[in-house]
């Protein structure tokens, strides 16, 4: 639901408790953990990636009414597909991710993908088994066809006109990428937050192309608390006078102010209480206190570094939108509120995760998916991680919830027959992205 | 609470026990699964639908691995996640004695559950009372901790959990006794190491 981009600073990650706290203490870094804990499971990163994009003629025709009359995808994969292409598993992401997943650019090397921990060579999700792939969604800003891109009927920017898009849409688009790839159906739908509800999805509305799931620090309803910041960033980047309806690209201007702001209110969510408090606690930049508004404390310093970047390379538009998805989604209203009934047609396996200090995404809501997915006589199993750093531990490195993880894909390759030795490469659809073409929003 | 943590020092009667109690194609609720080995047994043999709950995230993993279905979670919190009459059977084994809550357990199992099946470490076996005599807490195969940290904190006999169903109106439908992997059928509590209950509600 964010960019790794601050993950990877605001908190410590995880390694086995005995070694955490005291290499917190002696000030060693987070990028130096990693590679600690990378270094004991020998795995490695899959390497330079060139992301591609696919153009999808047949118009999308959205749950909400709109259409896309015709849109690009912007892909990238990584590990090598079996002759049948049954060893493929789709990687959904979050609000305000990307199709860059795992890996670098060449010309970019540290550009590295916002799951890059979780996926490659020896990795959880382990490429030298499985084939991942993973889309940047229409309506996001990477790169595939959002408000940002030209409307071909006017010939300017989609902007407030651009078709609002939901889960069930961006698992249409994401189908239709599957077509293109030759994958009828996926080992495994992953995603973390708004990547859960993707894979959900994916679970309920195309039973028959999908083997299994993995729903990371998930919800199948956001509750009124979450609606309610949703409409706080909204707001915030509504009212800002460089807004224009939606119809700022016009203007030459982007409202940086609300989107700054809504970036504020959900970075502050997606950590908990504790984990900012170790980061940051109170202190502040100088002895002392300057008795005025401007910045005093670090936290505050940190929200306006971390605002200010990403207004820069975030579509408001498409926070707008995804913030919007996010609310709309709840599969269980088809079926009167009952969520057992919404997951009657799934098949999958499951597997369900979430962190203790999520107070975004609680450990309640994913109890309650794992009882609709037991009601059902599903297999699922359920793990509850006892991590400190609130939503964001999705995104963090814990050695329990990597292995869990593992664990999970394991048994998906032994149940399917996966093992890594049929390896059938064949050209993927669509062109290369030249170098920086895809790296990021320009207005 | 500790989940199923005596399972790989004792043999398997039990589990063949539990096997044969439940029926082909059952539901069925392992409260403390351990690694998920009682469940996969079960899949393999019986063609159960199993789903354990454990709390130790080494032995989540286990499950995980294992291809069994597991849940985290916290016995002593009760089963509030699971409707009334769900399961077919709903079994505890080996993780009674280390059950903070163990009345709402048993409870709680014959409500989730048409059936409950308990496994426990009979604290009324003969070296177990020899080793008290001797003036020492038992420790042996079947209860291989030391007093200071053993997560046994309600070991009882035979007889005791006998006297616990009468006290809950519980019928005790089936009851089977080990000791090294054999039946005892006389001086249970006594001779016995290891006991198998299969019981239910009693209408009220």
């Amino acid at each position: 639901m964010w960019p790794v981009c601050t993950c990877l600073v605001v908190v410590p990650v995880r390694v086995p408790r005995a070694v955490d706290l005291a290499m917190v203490r002696r000030g060693v870094t987070s990028d130096r953990l990693i590679g600690a804990s990378r270094a004991m499971t020998s795995a490695s990163s899959v390497g330079a990636v060139t992301a591609r994009r696919l153009h999808v003629d047949k118009p999308l025709h959205t749950v909400a009414g709109g259409v896309l009359p015709a849109f690009d995808l912007v892909y990238e994969t990584y590990g090598t597909p079996n002759a049948a292409r049954s060893n493929a598993v789709l990687v959904c992401h979050a609000l305000n991710a990307s199709h860059h997943v795992a890996g670098f650019y060449a010309e970019e090397p540290r550009n590295v993908g916002w799951w890059d921990n979780m996926i490659g060579p020896g990795k959880p999700l382990d490429t030298d088994r499985f084939f991942v792939v993973c889309m940047n969604n229409p309506g996001s800003c990477f790169g595939s066809t959002g408000p940002a891109s030209i409307d071909p009927e006017s010939g300017r920017p989609w902007g407030s006109s651009f078709p609002l898009m939901t889960v069930a849409d961006w698992v249409e688009a994401q189908s239709r990428l599957a077509d293109a790839l030759g994958i009828d159906a996926f080992a495994a739908v992953m995603g973390g937050s708004l990547g859960a509800m993707q894979a959900m999805q994916w679970a309920i509305a195309r039973p028959e192309r999908v083997k299994s799931a993995v729903l990371v620090a998930g919800t199948a309803k956001l509750t009124a608390q979450n609606i309610a910041f949703n409409e706080v960033a909204r707001r915030a980047i509504v009212t800002d006078p460089d807004f224009h309806g939606g119809d700022y690209y016009a203007h030459g201007v982007k409202p940086k102010r609300g989107l700054r702001l809504a970036r504020m209110i959900g970075h502050i969510t997606y950590l908990s209480d504790d984990a900012m408090m170790e980061k940051f606690g109170r202190a502040s930049r100088s002895e002392q206190f300057s008795y005025h508004f401007d910045v005093d404390f670090e936290v505050e310093s940190y929200l306006r570094y971390q605002s200010d970047k990403f207004a820069e390379y975030f579509d408001a538009n498409t926070y707008l939108l995804i913030t919007r998805a996010l609310d709309y989604f709840d599969p269980a209203r088809l079926h009167g509120g009952d969520l057992s009934a919404a997951f009657a047609a799934a098949k999958a396996r499951f597997l369900v995760a979430s962190f203790t200090s999520d107070w975004r995404f609680s450990p309640e809501r994913s109890r309650e998916v794992v009882k609709a997915l037991i009601d059902n006589r599903l297999d699922v199993s359920y793990a509850e991680i006892d991590a400190p750093h609130g939503h964001d531990a999705f995104l963090l490195d814990d050695v329990r919830y990597h292995e869990v993880v593992r664990a999970f894909f394991e048994t998906v390759a032994r149940e399917q027959g996966i093992d890594g030795r049929d390896r059938a490469p064949f050209d993927l659809p669509g062109t290369p992205l030249t170098p920086g073409a895809a790296a990021g929003f320009a207005a | 609470m500790s989940g199923g943590g005596l399972g790989p020092r004792i043999g398997r009667a039990d589990f063949d026990a539990i096997a044969d109690w439940v029926r082909p194609g059952a539901t069925v609720l392992d409260l403390g699964c351990g690694d998920g080995t009682l469940l996969r047994h079960l899949r393999e043999t019986r063609s159960v639908r199993g789903y354990g709950i454990e709390i130790e995230d080494d032995k989540v993993i286990a499950c995980v691995k294992n291809g069994v279905n597991v849940i985290q979670g916290d016995l002593d919190r009760g089963l509030a996640g699971f409707d009334s009459g769900s399961f077919d059977a709903v079994i505890l084994s080996l993780t009674l004695q280390a059950v903070r809550q163990t009345e709402d357990i048993v409870l709680e199992m014959l409500r989730v559950g048409r059936e409950g099946i308990v496994t426990f470490p009979n604290f009324g076996y003969w070296r177990h009372r020899l080793q008290v005599l001797a003036g020492r807490m038992p420790v042996s195969g079947e209860l291989p901790y030391s007093w200071y940290d053993t997560p046994n904190v309600h070991l009882c006999t035979i007889q005791d959990f006998d006297d616990f169903c009468a006290d809950h109106s519980i019928r005790v439908l089936e009851r089977l006794v080990f000791c090294a992997g054999r039946r005892v059928d006389v001086l249970p509590n006594l001779r016995g190491s290891l006991a198998v209950y299969r019981f239910e509600r009693t209408a009220a």
